[in-house]
């Protein structure tokens, strides 16, 4: 069986499924056909299209990073430019999709959660453009956080919900949208930000995503004629990698790299690596890997950057780590803030703390690889947001 | 038949409805839950549903959510919560259903988990992130223990999924009263009314129907029993007590069953 033919019966292998409250058993399955239908329609592809290429600037550059290659020594190293599409992450590919779809099917508002506030800004930008409500629900923890973001989601028309249970961060964001959404099931569209939640959410959100993958692979050939040896990238819920590795889980020449983030160290607890340092778990209407304590209550996570700070993962990250298709790592947050500072300097690219984890996994990749090999780094955003952090950590006065 | 099935027969042949109250166990300690279990049961609650805390409980509104955080705050475990269980059952012939999410019996291993709620006396079980769709092994371990799998149905399961939700249940069926989370509301809405007579005839001979979510009143429990229910389910009217904690929350609570069982009675 070739793992690009799952999910099957929405599972990946034993991961994934539909744990949720019966209320939402019946909306679910119709999101699944109306996702299916769309799917094959022509006409629904080419609006999509229309948007990426008109909206969002697809497809994105894929660059060669001459001067941290030559400086690294190794394998050459090309960037997926995903911080240049529009709203300066890839978030906007899948909320872009999913808005098209909540319209199709005739919704009229859509609930979405956000931790760092790059889903919800994307949310907030898709729904502006498609003249449908947008309503953000986000830890109040986080809204301090990333105050600019909030204020951000407000210009762009949409309201924010401060999250005021749990543990005020992301999961409980997303465990408040769950339960506005069985309230308010029918005039809205929940529109998850990654390849997590029931079936058939991180299907869908891989699909959209996969316009990674396929321009890398489109782009590749057309300068080497080639498939890359490798490709690396960040992993939270796993929504970039996923867009990344999909359309090369059956080539297995190509080796695939997630990198979560280690915050202060594995050994710390501190942290936010689900699948190097979790064990398998229902959380979110998924089976999968999720960080727990020995009673099955979900465990605060830890990461220098907002958008790995997540307890749990993609099913079918599980599934290609069990079956051995990918590898998965991890760079801690001292490494992740030497990745952005290196990268900025070699490069003048400022990449996402985020994505910031891939490339520090990657510099410590190319050094070991041939020079006639390649890595392609998929740079899931752009490091503006996180300037005020980096400086916070340096120590520097801004 | 279950004992939970046999506790409401018997008060419908009585011409009664059944009282089902729900508490998080562990809140405010564990030390307590079985004394507001025995004012429970006193005021005239028949079965008695204990809330096992899960750190993220989707389907809770924020008085049972503030409970569950409370219980866990209280160092409330997965195992406490069967040994407050088995203290209750022995002092009282009541049955009792855990209420949980998945993850919690999942850890533990959904066999271990059931085998050892069982040797806590425990009766049933209701798992509302678990669709029937994935419960084949929980149904395997439940029947190989003995236990009663309590499925949920709620407004907008069809005609077609009630069947396979009603043979997969065993105790009662619980009928989910509206499009929302838990939590006490004002008024039962008509449309509550107009689900349990579409439900009814689903389980009519088959399964008790208990109704839950939003009802918190004699008045409501009157209704929804008027309206062809076997049971009313209560939680949040009994945690809003529990939650104050004051010197005479255990006549609080008695008082309130009383009066919510008192409903079920008038009810035609």
């Amino acid at each position: 069986m070739k793992l690009s033919n799952y999910p099957i019966d929405g599972k990946y292998g034993k991961y994934g499924g539909r744990f949720v409250p019966e209320v939402l058993m019946e909306a679910i399955g119709e999101l699944e056909q109306a996702y299916y239908k769309a799917r094959k329609d022509p006409e629904f592809q080419r609006q999509l299209d229309y948007y990426l290429a008109e909206f969002v600037g697809r497809p994105t550059p894929l660059y060669l990073a001459e001067n941290l290659t030559r400086k690294l020594g190794g394998a050459k190293i090309y960037l997926k430019r995903e911080d240049l599409a529009h709203g300066g992450a890839h978030k906007i590919n899948n909320t872009m999709g999913q808005a098209l779809l909540a319209k199709r099917m005739g919704k009229t508002r859509v609930i979405a959660e956000t931790g760092a506030g790059q889903h919800g800004v994307a949310t907030a930008i898709a729904c502006a453009a498609l003249g449908l409500k947008a309503v953000v629900f986000m830890g109040t923890e986080d809204c301090e956080r990333q105050r600019l973001n909030v204020f951000r989601m407000k210009l762009l028309n949409a309201e924010v919900h401060p999250v005021e249970s749990g543990s005020k961060t992301l999961k409980d964001s997303i465990n408040e949208a769950f339960r506005d959404w069985v309230t308010n099931l029918e005039t809205t569209y929940y529109l998850i930000g990654s390849t997590m939640g029931p079936h058939p959410y991180p299907m869908i959100v891989r699909d959209f995503q996969s316009v990674i993958g396929k321009e890398i692979k489109a782009q590749f050939k057309q300068k080497t004629g080639g498939l890359p040896d490798a490709l690396v990238a960040c992993v939270g819920g796993g929504s970039n990698a996923m867009g990344t590795f999909y359309p090369f889980e059956d080539d297995t020449s190509v080796k695939l790299y997630g990198v979560e983030a280690a915050g202060e160290g594995i050994e710390t607890g501190k942290h936010a690596a689900t699948l190097a340092a979790g064990s398998e778990g229902v959380f979110h209407g998924m089976y999968t890997y999720v960080l727990q304590d020995s009673n099955g209550q979900i465990q605060p996570t830890h990461s220098v950057s907002a958008g790995l700070d997540y307890p749990g993962v993609g099913p079918e990250h599980s599934f290609l780590k069990i079956s051995k298709r990918a590898e998965y790592t991890f760079a801690a947050d001292k490494e992740a803030v030497d990745a952005f500072l290196t990268l900025s300097r070699e490069e003048g690219i400022l990449p996402a703390l985020e994505s910031s984890h891939a490339v520090a996994y990657a510099m410590k990749l190319a050094p070991k690889m041939e020079k006639t090999q390649s890595i392609v780094v998929t740079l899931s955003g752009r490091g503006d947001k996180d300037v005020q952090t980096i400086a916070d950590y340096i120590g520097a006065k801004i | 038949m279950s004992s939970i099935t046999k506790v409401v027969q018997k008060a419908k042949a009585k011409g009664n409805g059944a009282l089902i109250g729900y508490i998080m166990a562990g809140d405010p300690t564990p030390e307590l839950t079985p004394k507001i279990a025995d004012a429970l049961i006193k005021g005239g609650v028949d079965i008695l549903e204990l809330g096992l805390p899960f750190s993220d409980p989707i389907a809770d509104g924020p008085t049972i959510q503030a409970a569950g955080l409370r219980a866990l705050n209280a160092g409330t475990t997965p195992l406490k919560v069967l040994e407050v269980a088995k203290q209750i059952k022995q002092q009282h012939d009541v049955p009792i259903v855990i209420m949980t999410y998945y993850n919690p019996v999942f850890r533990l291993g959904v066999d271990k988990f059931l085998g050892l709620a069982k040797e806590h006396m425990v009766d049933g079980f209701i798992v509302p992130d678990l669709p029937v769709e994935e419960a084949t092994e929980y149904k395997a371990a439940a029947k190989k223990h003995d236990l009663d799998t309590i499925f949920l149905a709620a407004p907008s399961t069809t005609n077609q999924r009630l069947t396979k939700i009603v043979d997969a249940s065993s105790g009662f069926l619980y009928l989910v009263s509206r499009y929302g989370v838990t939590g006490a509301k004002t008024t039962v809405e008509d449309s509550t009314v107009q689900l349990i007579k579409r439900i009814q005839p689903f389980t009519a001979e088959k399964i008790p129907l208990a109704v839950g979510f939003g009802i918190s009143t004699p008045k409501h429990v009157e209704q929804i029993i008027a309206a062809g229910a076997d049971a009313a389910i209560v939680g949040s009217a009994f945690i809003n007590i529990i939650q104050n904690n004051s010197p005479t929350m255990n006549k609080e609570l008695q008082a309130t069953a009383k009066a919510l069982k008192a409903a079920t009675k008038t009810a035609k």
